[in-house]
């Protein structure tokens, strides 16, 4: 062992109670740290892949971005345009199997279609409000969870009846209707219909399940009164993260509107961007202040061992080693701490992650938990740093202490 | 051939709001196998003077020269390193390492210098420790001995490096007669035997009587430079 190390141990080893406590607080920074990054990065995690898994990664609707370009426009460059009413255009997605062969052919992924109207559901006296989305029942699965969501009946069922429906549980709760009852859709467009109940569905999103119902995408044109046409192509793509570039293309291509899903949620993910500047601040203010107790500890050993320091000096060892050994007394406080820290870390991610949390919004979950060795290795890498930095000062002046100072005051 | 150490008109000024002269214009020099007496009263500045010598402390005027060399523009690296590798200290207090073994704490200036291989810095220290008697004791931490005891080892550690010579602030100044007798027989032995220089500071005259030479300072300054005659073959 050298001798730095050595002298430093011993040190360090005298003094097991307070040397436990500095790695006590260093333990604590280091396991906290390590359970809050956990946490915030699990549940941002947790959210985005609720996001990416509940939701289209690209939804290309019938809008566009820009007031189409008025042909006078193009021809003369001074042309301003005030006022102008703009032919009414149908709504809708033309050619959506054209559009879907299109973009088939070159997006890894799959796509299906999707008729939106709103319409007011009654069965039994009863009116609610919902959405009724027009779907291909064939395609559905490739884009979205909808069939593992179903609690009754299937999405082929939609095949079975002429007019079939498929309801959210709260829906059919609030109607009180079942499967294989027979209620009536009326929408805003003045069609009204009659259609049988062949099944149920439950996101576990409260407003989902209130307001939601599927029909086939022939029903859902009926509806709206568009035939031939959709309002919304769903993309569900084998790259999550590729989705913003796809959808620029998509829209360069079709001149249809296309969201991917990262723009759609531009709101959240810079929330989570504030999120993470609160947590980093957060545990850096933890370990610092578990830095503290380093220092306090080194400071302390530099007094009591002065008389220790002047023999070291007077013997004629450099003060870059009388140095280096107050500042390795630091670095294994770091390092014990920081050991420590992971066990408690881990512990603590544990019980969390077996911690069940209930919300009247949300169906009963486990505190999402991210299990990083970045984590690990950052909080303990900091711990250290700022270990090394607390021992340095009081070392620094133990060392530069003329050594004939403390003997002539110990005569 | 240079004198081991020298002093040349060294005077050392402690500053404060009064301040405190504690040696003034000393010139001595001090040669190879020489067994000198720092006595004086206390307070005339006999452990000041060792200091300087010693390179602990710097000297406000003039110069202390190691074999030769000057030491006062050296910087505080290289004061160090000649401490460490050719100067031994013995101070009054033993200041040893407390947390240490006998046998650590000798080994420390050599693990320090790292001149030699750990087996045989072990094997030195050992042997060092049973020449003073202490075979049965290197595993004992410092409070597990006596004051002489601890002396003994503070000597050895002094040894570790072959320093040619031995500065000790009144070595046997804590200890009982039997034990000062011990280790003023070891520093003895050091000078015939070993060929080495000690510099003793006490203020025992008649142990001062029985070493070759005797510096006797008053009020900082050297008032007597006394040296037994040449009694036998090979002294010079
Ligand atoms: N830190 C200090 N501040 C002020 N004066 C000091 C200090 N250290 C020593 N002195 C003074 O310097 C003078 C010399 O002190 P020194 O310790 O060298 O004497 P000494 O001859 O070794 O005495 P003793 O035999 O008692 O050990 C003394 O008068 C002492 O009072
Ligand atoms: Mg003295």
């Amino acid at each position: 062992m050298s001798l730095v190390l050595d002298i430093a141990w011993t040190h360090v080893r005298s003094r097991a109670r307070q040397t436990l406590v500095a790695v006590a607080g260093v333990a604590t920074g280091v396991g906290f740290s390590i359970m809050m990054a956990a946490l915030m990065e699990g549940s941002q995690d947790d959210f985005m892949r609720q996001l990416i898994d509940a939701l289209p990664h690209i939804a290309i609707s019938d809008e566009r971005r820009q007031a189409p370009h008025q042909p006078a426009e193009e021809v003369y460059a001074a042309t301003k345009i005030y006022g102008l009413t703009p032919e009414e255009r149908r709504r809708g997605i033309k050619n959506p199997l054209a559009i879907m062969a299109a973009i088939e052919s070159w997006v890894p992924g799959a796509i299906a279609p999707s008729v939106k109207t709103q319409a007011i559901l009654r069965y039994a006296g009863r009116d609610v409000g919902a959405s009724v989305l027009g779907i291909d029942p064939h395609r559905e699965p490739k884009v979205s969870a909808l069939p593992k969501q179903m609690r009754q009946g299937t999405l082929a069922s939609l095949f079975r009846a002429s007019n079939a429906i498929i309801l959210g549980s709260r829906l059919a709760e609030k109607i009180g209707a079942r499967v294989g009852a027979s209620i009536t859709v009326q929408t805003g467009e003045g069609v009204q219909i009659s259609a049988q109940v062949v099944g149920l569905f439950h996101s576990g999103v409260r407003q989902v399940d209130e307001a939601t119902a599927y029909v086939l995408v022939k029903t859902g044109q009926v509806l709206a009164r568009q035939t031939g046409l959709v309002n919304e192509l769903r993309l569900r793509v084998a790259d999550a993260m590729a989705a913003r570039e796809i959808a620029g293309r998509i829209e360069r291509e079709t001149g249809y509107k296309a969201v991917s899903w990262q723009e759609a949620h531009e709101d959240l993910l810079s929330a989570f961007t504030i999120r993470n500047v609160i947590m980093f601040t957060v545990v850096g203010a933890i370990l610092l202040v578990a830095s503290f107790g380093t220092y306090n500890i080194i400071s302390t050993i530099t007094h009591e061992k002065a008389r220790d320091i002047a023999i070291m000096k007077s013997l004629g060892l450099p003060e870059a080693t009388v140095r280096r050994i107050f500042v390795l007394e630091a670095v294994l406080i770091g390092l014990l701490g920081g050991l420590l820290g992971w066990m408690l870390g881990y512990l603590l991610c544990l019980g969390l992650g077996s911690v069940e949390i209930k919300s009247p919004f949300m169906d009963a979950t486990r505190l999402p938990i991210a299990w990083s060795p970045l984590h690990y290795a950052i909080a303990a890498a900091v711990a250290v740093a700022s270990s090394v930095a607390a021992g340095y000062f009081p070392a620094r002046k133990a060392a530069r202490v003329h050594p004939v100072e403390i003997i002539r005051g110990a005569t | 051939m240079s004198a081991l150490i020298e002093a040349r008109r060294v005077t050392r000024i402690l500053p404060g709001v009064v301040p405190t002269t504690l040696v003034h214009d000393i010139d001595l020099a001090i040669g190879d196998n020489e067994f000198l007496a720092i006595t004086g009263p206390s307070g005339s500045g006999k452990s000041s003077l060792l200091y300087l010598l010693g390179l602990l402390d710097l000297p406000t005027e003039g110069e202390v020269l190691v074999r030769g060399t000057a030491t006062a523009r050296m910087d505080e690296e290289e004061r160090a390193f000649t401490r460490l590798s050719g100067l031994g200290f013995v101070f009054q207090f033993h200041f040893l390492l407390p947390e240490f073994t006998a046998l650590e704490n000798v080994m420390l200036p050599m693990r320090a210098l790292g001149r030699l291989a750990e087996p045989a810095m072990r094997q030195r220290s050992r042997d060092l420790l049973a020449s003073f008697g202490l075979e049965d004791h290197v595993d004992k931490r410092p409070d597990q001995l006596s004051g002489g005891q601890r002396q003994r080892v503070a000597v050895a550690r002094a040894l570790a490096n072959e320093p040619p010579v031995i500065l000790a602030d009144e070595p046997t100044g804590s200890l009982d007669s039997k034990s000062s007798e011990q280790v003023f027989e070891i520093l003895r032995d050091l000078v015939d035997a070993r060929g080495k220089t000690v510099v003793a500071v006490t203020h025992d005259l008649e142990l001062a009587a029985r070493m070759d030479r005797r510096v006797q300072l008053v009020d900082g300054a050297i008032v007597a430079d006394e040296r037994n005659p040449v009694p036998a073959v090979g002294r010079s």
